[in-house]
């Protein structure tokens, strides 16, 4: 008997949905993350109004004042989606286990001096709070905005804001004592020095525009907070003597905020540039918030800096409109 | 002129590195087979780091390709930012 093999090719008749294809310029293969966002979102047809909300359609673009043609345009340049994002973030947490690994096995912690050591987990433990902010504010996003292109991010970035509030747990496990996380709380209840955060922090969750929050939180807090605690007071702690050590216990953050702000800059572009009235408004909000979020974050940078917090603030802020300035947003910051 | 060709498995993360070629190369022809995709240039061939990351949205090793890597032809150049293909005699 002969066996005879050949090859047959057999054409896909359609490489992608018709609903992504009109999206992508035509009928071409589409990445995973374009089929698993665009027109994601539910736009027709809605029976009932909320009860709680009857002036909105249950998913409604007018929630906020920001206007979109097509809410679709809203890409994410890291083009996250489930499994890109539980990947990327898989590597970033491996990293940070190895760090905590290795931080606790040479006893890195006792090697610190006591006072950088109190003043680092004066700083960073409190901040747990903050991240669970974060966390509740990206989820309204999620909720309240419209489109999947927003919406999806915005639950990934709740779930980092968690996990950030875990490796700030541990770091005060791995530098002091389980009890430290009550003191942290509460300093972060009742000691001055965090009480305008905390205040911004629960300012934010009764904003109803959940781009006006995306703005205050996203934009303003994290633009400042991050480059503020993961990169300037971390460079001062280590100059003092703390080393690598707190570098390494808040690597995962340091990296997220790297990433995540590419995302943030993207979308303020986009928005920024399709109408003069957006712009106008992303440039009020800015301008309001990161005046709010600078004041807030003012005695916790004085805990660290005293009295250079002042320069430190002016160049933090000088490299935020520099940022923005990229997307075509210049807000009115005070040097 | 001689041609230079490189070929790749048929998947998400390839698309990419595809359109980024496509891009970078004007003269490139596309020939995609079952499975597989054969890029043919004449004279020289490059993929640029920096445009594949673009498309693909996240830092890229450009040693990743090998993974995808089915076959090629030419002399390789290889550097962090660059992976040229060209006949160089």
């Amino acid at each position: 008997m002969q066996l005879d093999l050949r090859t047959v090719s057999i054409k896909p008749l359609r490489n992608t949905f018709t609903h992504v294809a009109r999206h992508i310029g035509g009928d071409k293969p589409a990445s995973r993350y374009q089929e698993g966002t665009f027109e994601l979102q539910a736009h027709h047809n809605f029976h009932y109004r909320p009860t709680w909300a009857p002036e909105f359609e249950i998913f409604d673009a007018s929630r906020t004042k920001i206007v979109l043609e097509d809410w679709n345009v809203l890409l994410d340049p890291r083009q996250f989606y489930y499994g890109s994002y539980t990947l990327a973030r898989a590597r970033m947490q491996e990293t940070a286990e190895a760090d905590f690994a290795l931080v606790e096995s040479r006893g890195l912690a006792d090697a610190m001096p006591a006072d950088v050591r109190d003043l680092a987990l004066s700083v960073l433990v409190p901040l747990r709070h903050v991240e669970w902010g974060g966390n509740t504010n990206s989820m309204f996003i999620a909720a309240y905005g419209y489109g999947a292109a927003l919406a999806t991010p915005s639950t990934f970035k709740a779930m980092d804001h968690l996990g950030m509030a875990q490796y700030l747990t541990r770091l005060g496990m791995t530098l002091a004592s389980p009890e430290m996380l009550d003191e942290a709380k509460a300093a972060w209840m009742d000691d001055a020095m965090w009480q305008g955060l905390r205040r911004y922090v629960e300012d934010c969750f009764v904003i109803q525009d959940p781009i006006e929050l995306y703005v205050a939180q996203n934009v303003a807090l994290d633009g400042l907070l991050y480059p503020l605690v993961y990169g300037e007071i971390d460079g001062r702690l280590a100059s003092m003597g703390a080393g690598a050590v707190v570098s390494m216990l808040t690597r995962f953050q340091a990296e997220w905020f790297t990433e995540t702000q590419r995302w943030v800059d993207a979308v303020m572009k986009i928005m920024a540039k399709e109408s003069d009235a957006n712009k106008a408004l992303l440039e009020e909000w800015i301008s309001t918030y990161y005046a709010r979020a600078r004041a807030a974050m003012q005695p916790v940078a004085a805990r660290v800096f005293g009295d250079q917090t002042d320069d430190v603030l002016a160049e933090l802020t000088e490299q935020f409109a520099t940022r923005m300035k990229k997307q075509g947003i210049t807000p009115r910051l005070e040097a | 002129m001689s041609n230079v060709f490189i070929a790749f498995q048929t998947n998400d993360e390839t698309r990419s590195i595809v359109d980024a070629i496509m891009a970078d190369n004007p003269d490139a022809t596309l020939d995609e087979q079952p499975a597989m995709v054969r890029i043919v240039a004449p004279g020289s061939l490059v993929v640029n780091r920096e445009s594949v990351e673009e498309r693909m949205g996240r830092d890229f090793d450009l040693q990743e390709l090998q993974l995808h890597l089915i076959t090629m032809s030419g002399h390789l150049d290889e550097t962090d930012d660059t992976f040229t293909l060209a006949w160089l005699n």
